[in-house]
């Protein structure tokens, strides 16, 4: 199976989802942003960091950069596109997947192990997970994800909703949510499920001695659902 | 000609960057705000002579890039 990562001017979770990719069996390529063509893919993921220094809004220049081109084509002719933390930001801007990201609630760069809730498996990323709840990172500054109600309506009706920021147990409450987002809001679908969009770092839980392993349990189903 | 574009956050967005300054301005003793709303400033020097050209490129560029019109709106100031 084919991944390519898209590396922007202050990517930094650019190499660890390479890393991660290459660990369940991808055969990965890294791809510049100021690149006209996407390799050959099975799944092109958008990676955390940020890109451009966070300048006007997050992830707003990288939408426009030239490879986005190929990538936005890519998505709309079924191609999985996966954007992580800076990646849902770039996401977002494309208009792929609806919504904005806003500052979080307190104003405060939240970086710690969170709980979040699937709520739809009838997709690529998430079918047959044996897994309902899974323990992932996060870790950012504009994580506060906001659409107007009509947009709601919509995304809940076509059932875009992809995780809910929740406790151990899968309740969600708005105890558990970190960052101020409408309905505990972490990861967010494009109607057509193929594109997702999510603050959590699924790459960052990949080892058992140094974090955990809801990381390697994601993308072992991942690249079995893409086989 | 120059033209400025004015981004402010809709009414129904929170703004909680506006919010701290409006408690800090609070706290200098500023006591008459009842509100705070933070918003971007741009000026654009535009190669065009004709005014509703110049505006209406910028208008374009605020549609495109500059706000987002899920949380953003905007007004567009010819200076010169």
């Amino acid at each position: 199976m084919k991944s390519s990562v898209i590396t922007f001017p202050g990517s930094n979770c650019d190499r660890d989802m390479d890393v991660a990719l290459k660990k369940f069996g991808f055969n990965n390529k890294m791809v510049w942003h100021d690149d006209n063509e996407l390799p050959k893919s099975d799944l092109v993921v958008l990676p955390g960091g940020f890109s451009y220094g966070d300048y006007l809004r997050c992830g707003s220049m990288a939408s426009k950069s030239k490879i986005m081109r190929s990538v936005i084509n890519f998505a709309k002719s079924g191609g999985l596109v996966m954007g992580i933390c800076n990646g849902f930001q770039i996401l977002v801007e494309t208009g792929l997947v609806p919504g904005v990201l806003l500052r979080n609630k307190y104003l405060e760069f939240i970086c710690k192990n969170v709980f979040v809730k699937l709520d739809n498996k009838e997709n690529s990323y998430f079918k047959n997970l044996n897994k309902d709840i899974l323990e992932f990172h996060i870790a950012h500054n504009e994580g506060n994800y906001f659409c107007t109600k009509d947009q709601l309506k919509e995304i809940e009706d076509n059932n875009q909703i992809a995780i809910y920021y929740c406790n151990k147990e899968g309740k969600i409450e708005d105890q558990y949510n970190p960052n101020g987002s409408i309905k505990n809001i972490a990861g967010i679908f494009n109607k057509e499920k193929n594109v997702l969009g999510m603050m959590p770092h699924p790459e960052r839980m990949i080892d058992q001695s140094l974090s955990g392993e809801d990381g390697s349990i994601f993308f072992k189903n991942l690249i079995n659902n893409i086989k | 000609m120059k033209v400025s574009a004015i981004i402010t956050l809709k009414k129904d967005v929170l703004d909680p960057q506006g919010k701290v300054i409006h408690q800090a301005l609070d706290g200098m003793g500023f006591e008459n705000i009842s509100e705070v709303r933070q918003g971007k400033y741009f000026e654009i020097d535009v190669n065009e002579n004709d005014p509703s050209k110049a505006k209406a490129i910028v208008e374009d560029m605020c549609k495109k890039l500059l706000a987002n019109l899920v949380i953003e709106n905007f007004k567009i100031i010819e200076t010169q």
